[in-house]
């Protein structure tokens, strides 16, 4: 397929709809609206199903329900709706269904704002819903990316019978860069032995996340587990970038792990041996790339759009052998290149073993900040 | 000259044969019995998908035999859409209670009839949250003590009853709402026949279905069966008036 100018939002929708989605329910929300706005013009005029729901919690149940069919199926939001979605979210881990959501994250906590931001991070990896699951996150940083990870975001969860999460800051959703689109393809349903399609000639089925007697609620426990060691296993997904000598190393996602990749050459250029380790899965997360880089590296410095929520997963894996420091950006604001140097150049001049590298990086933000 | 044998009456085949959990003298048996033969009758039982609420029916997936689905709470009617808006050949109905529909449903219940689904609801008033132990419900009458309004409900700080059936008729999107009661042998006959109409509603694809069934609950009212039903009759039909809120022109000439 030819390289187009497309928008990140209208990327992502199309990619979904051209590997077969069969169904789409979601609610508008800003900066993801575009996703919503395209499947409304796009899936009637395919001849398959769009519906605005009432809500997020209306828009997640539907499809929930629409998943029990075994159609390919989806929603998308941004991070107020998607914490709105998380009672959903939970009873479809429960079922083993798969589904997937696009989340483009915005400023928060609270209302906050529509500018980029990587504030879900917790939400989404860490799971907000109630008890022990797992979804595939999936964080792409280009409008190229967004596309492909969509694309295979059906296919993880099908494969797992499980919650895959394509998570882009509002910067991805918005911004427009050339990309390919996969090919249309017919919407092909699958037909598991599990889907819910009336009892015609057959045992009956039911779908529920319910095992009222602890014992198989335990069992059904220890089978997400266990899937989940799998996927830990098989989808561990990052982009390596100078770190073949790398004395530090940078780790970032998204818009914050491109924009930091401009910094990083930046420092190249001056001398500094800094790389770039950029997750493009942030669950599972990449921990034994990061405990190799450890052993060779002097120091780390995560950056992200948020108060260091993935910067507890890098320290989990640098496990204290050398300095993890952090900077970030909160509540909408992006960092820019410049600024992610100044941090390349002292972590790389200063490396400091700090317990919470966040109370000074506290202090560094005043000077930044508007007063 | 040899007997014939003649069948007057069998077990629907709608319904599975596991024992249910409702306590005795409780009409949710007979309301899962009223939608198992309307659903034999129409033939329907193979092409149809229930989805179960959260409440005293949250295992009727266990009680009909055919495909179900179990819903968190209140949510059965957005399940309900996303099971029927991929598969518009399949029945589709939701079976919840008052606390399930009228209070943390109320806003999915309102939006499938307003964009007139093609699903059938059976709505279950009894009045109180029967599940977790007799709270008081948006169904709960003025005055009526319940574990969680202990000296009666006072209409000055908890408001009054919510009628869905008067509510979600005023929607267009609602092909046929009605309420019907499970009190005594003749009303039992006309919800029947209201359940019957609902399905055939959705089958012909007029819009959105429910039938409200008013239903005792003596466990937590604290009551012997009999005493149940006699209350229910005193207090919730002047309450919960029965009758057709809604029904679509092309069902009531279809039903004179």
């Amino acid at each position: 397929m030819p390289r187009e100018l497309l928008k990140g939002n209208e990327a992502m929708a199309e990619a979904a709809i051209r590997v077969g989605l069969e169904a789409y329910f979601g609610y508008p929300i800003t900066p993801q609206t575009e996703i919503l706005e395209w499947m409304a013009r796009r899936m009637p005029e395919l001849g398959r199903v769009f519906v605005q729901a009432e809500s997020e919690l209306g828009a997640v149940n539907m499809v929930y329900g629409a998943a029990c069919t075994g159609a390919r199926v989806m929603s998308s939001s941004s991070s107020p709706g998607v914490s709105l979605m998380m009672e959903g979210l939970s009873y479809i881990a429960g079922t083993e269904l798969p589904v997937v959501l696009i989340d483009i994250m915005r400023g928060g906590p609270g209302l906050g704002n529509i500018a980029p931001s990587q504030g879900d991070y917790n939400q989404m990896v860490h799971g907000g819903g109630h008890g022990d699951y797992h979804p595939i996150v999936l964080a792409p940083a280009t409008v190229q990316e967004a596309v492909d990870l969509t694309v295979e975001a059906f296919d993880l969860a099908e494969k797992y019978r499980n919650l895959v999460f394509v998570v882009a800051d509002g910067n991805v959703g918005q911004i427009m860069e050339p990309a390919e689109l996969p090919a249309l393809r017919e919407v092909k349903r699958a037909t598991p032995e599990w889907a819910l399609t009336g009892a015609e000639g057959r045992e009956r089925r039911f779908l529920s996340s319910i095992y009222i007697d602890p014992v198989y609620e335990e069992v059904t426990n220890k089978r997400l587990q266990e899937r989940w060691l799998d996927i830990q296993k098989n989808e561990v997904r990052f982009r390596e970038y100078y770190l073949e000598d790398a004395d530090l190393v940078v780790v970032g996602f998204g818009t914050a792990g491109r924009i930091a990749l401009s910094a990083v050459r930046a420092a190249r250029a001056e001398g500094i041996r800094a790389g770039l380790l950029r997750p493009v899965a942030l669950s599972p997360y990449p921990y034994a790339a990061i405990d190799e880089l450890a052993k060779r590296a002097s120091a780390f410095l995560v950056v992200e759009m948020n108060a260091g929520q993935m910067l507890e997963d890098v320290q989990r894996a640098v496990a204290g052998r050398v300095p993890v420091d952090f900077y970030g950006r909160m509540g909408g604001m992006v960092p820019f290149p410049d600024e992610i140097l100044d941090e390349i150049r002292r972590v790389a001049r200063d490396p400091r073993a700090l317990a919470d590298p966040r109370v000074d990086w506290l202090k560094r933000l005043e000077k930044v900040l508007p007063h | 000259m040899a007997a014939t044998e003649q069948l007057v009456y069998e077990r629907p085949h709608s319904l599975s044969e596991t024992p249910n959990s409702y306590c005795p003298g409780c009409t949710h048996g007979v309301a899962h019995h009223l939608i198992a033969e309307v659903l034999d009758e129409l033939n329907l039982r193979e092409r149809t998908i229930g989805v179960a609420p959260v409440g005293c029916s949250v295992f009727a997936y266990n009680y009909f035999n055919m495909d179900f689905a179990e819903a968190a709470h209140g949510r059965a009617p957005a399940m309900a859409t996303g099971l029927k808006r991929v598969q518009p050949g399949r029945i589709v109905f939701t079976y919840q209670g008052d606390g399930d529909l009228a209070s943390i449903g109320m806003g999915e219940i309102v939006h499938a009839a307003g964009r007139g689904e093609l699903i059938t609801v059976i709505f279950i008033n009894n009045a109180n949250y029967g599940m977790t132990g007799g709270q008081m419900a948006p169904t709960t009458l003025p005055g009526q003590k319940t574990t969680s309004s202990p000296y009666g409900r006072d209409v000055e700080t908890t408001g009054y009853p919510i009628r869905m059936a008067e509510l979600l008729a005023t929607l267009e999107g609602a092909a046929y709402v009605v309420r019907r009661s499970l009190h005594d042998p003749k009303n039992i006959r006309l919800a029947k026949k209201a359940l019957r109409t609902a399905f055939e509603a959705q089958v012909r694809g007029l819009g959105f279905s429910m039938v409200e069934l008013l239903s005792t609950c003596p466990t937590n009212w604290g009551l012997t069966p009999l005493e149940a039903l006699k209350w229910l009759e005193q207090n919730m039909l002047p309450a919960y008036p029965l009758g057709d809120y809604k029904v679509a022109p092309a069902l009531a000439s279809a039903r004179p």
